[in-house]
């Protein structure tokens, strides 16, 4: 097991870290509320302009999961360990538009879809192409982040 | 229409899943990210039985893309997954990934096959 750090596994709530066990107050569930409106109707314009053929590549879905965790990469280590923001920013952005802007749910019913239309090699390339560009994409945010704020790895807020 | 009933099942979605998170957190002690998990497997359930009715235009606005894709996060799954390889817990790292999926496609399975014995 890993050692405890003040930055977190979960971004969303990880109650190891102290400042996340704090009550909940009306206004984090709200501004997560709104941000998840707002990513999921952005999420919606992408799979409206990209529609899937049937049997084909979900590309909307696909760019929409990696362009959302590179920018959770991005907004983690500028929260965590490049300033300190406001209360609401991670609850707001975090949870709230790039959660509600990303899927999991979509991305296995389009294997599902996938395999059910004939076409398990798409279906099993997608499953596979999401799962490691989406980690390499939130690798990428954090380390493109690092560096152009100049903080190092596993710094703490200053 | 198909906006304002996306608008509405994500208000519920990103929220619940903010809820059920710490509730699954609050009742463990390991850093492996059980409440992201739990979410993404129950939206993947559901949104496995909706395709499968199938649920279409405003039923699948509301509950499908708004609710079921706000309730799901594949943000929040790469952020943990990197994290916990960043920290050195490669096994859970590569856990966490491989559990997701194959917990998540079951799920959307089981989901399925509810619906078309329904």
């Amino acid at each position: 097991m890993p050692d405890m750090t003040d930055r977190p596994i979960d971004p969303d709530v990880d109650l190891h870290v102290p400042a996340q066990r704090a009550e909940l107050h009306w206004p984090v569930p709200a501004a997560i509320a709104a941000g998840g409106a707002l990513g999921a109707l952005a999420r919606h314009a992408a799979q409206t302009a990209l529609p899937v053929e049937v049997g084909g590549f979900p590309w909307a879905t696909f760019l929409v999961n990696v362009s959302g965790c590179l920018l959770i990469g991005v907004l983690m280590v500028t929260i965590t360990e490049v300033r300190r923001a406001h209360r609401l920013v991670r609850p707001f952005l975090g949870v709230g538009v790039l959660g509600g802007y990303t899927t999991f749910s979509t991305y296995v019913v389009d294997v599902q879809r996938a395999v059910a239309a004939g076409a398990p090699v798409t279906g099993l390339v997608y499953l596979a192409a999401t799962m490691l560009a989406a980690l390499a994409a939130v690798a990428a945010g954090m380390w493109l982040t690092r560096r152009v704020a100049g903080v190092r790895a596993g710094a703490g807020a200053r | 229409m198909t906006v304002l009933l996306i608008v509405l099942g994500a208000a519920v979605g990103a929220p619940l899943r903010y809820l059920a998170d710490r509730a699954v957190q609050a009742r463990h002690d390991t850093v492996f990210p059980w409440g992201t998990l739990t979410v993404n497997v129950a939206g993947s359930a559901l949104l496995g039985f909706l395709a499968a009715l199938p649920a279409q235009g405003p039923v699948m606005a509301l509950a499908g893309t708004g609710f079921c894709g706000a309730l799901t996060t594949y943000s929040t799954l790469g952020y943990e997954t990197v994290r916990l390889a960043e920290e050195g817990a490669r096994f859970h790292a590569v856990a966490n990934a491989v559990a997701s999926v194959v917990a998540g496609l079951g799920a959307a399975y089981c989901g399925a096959a509810l619906a078309q014995a329904l």
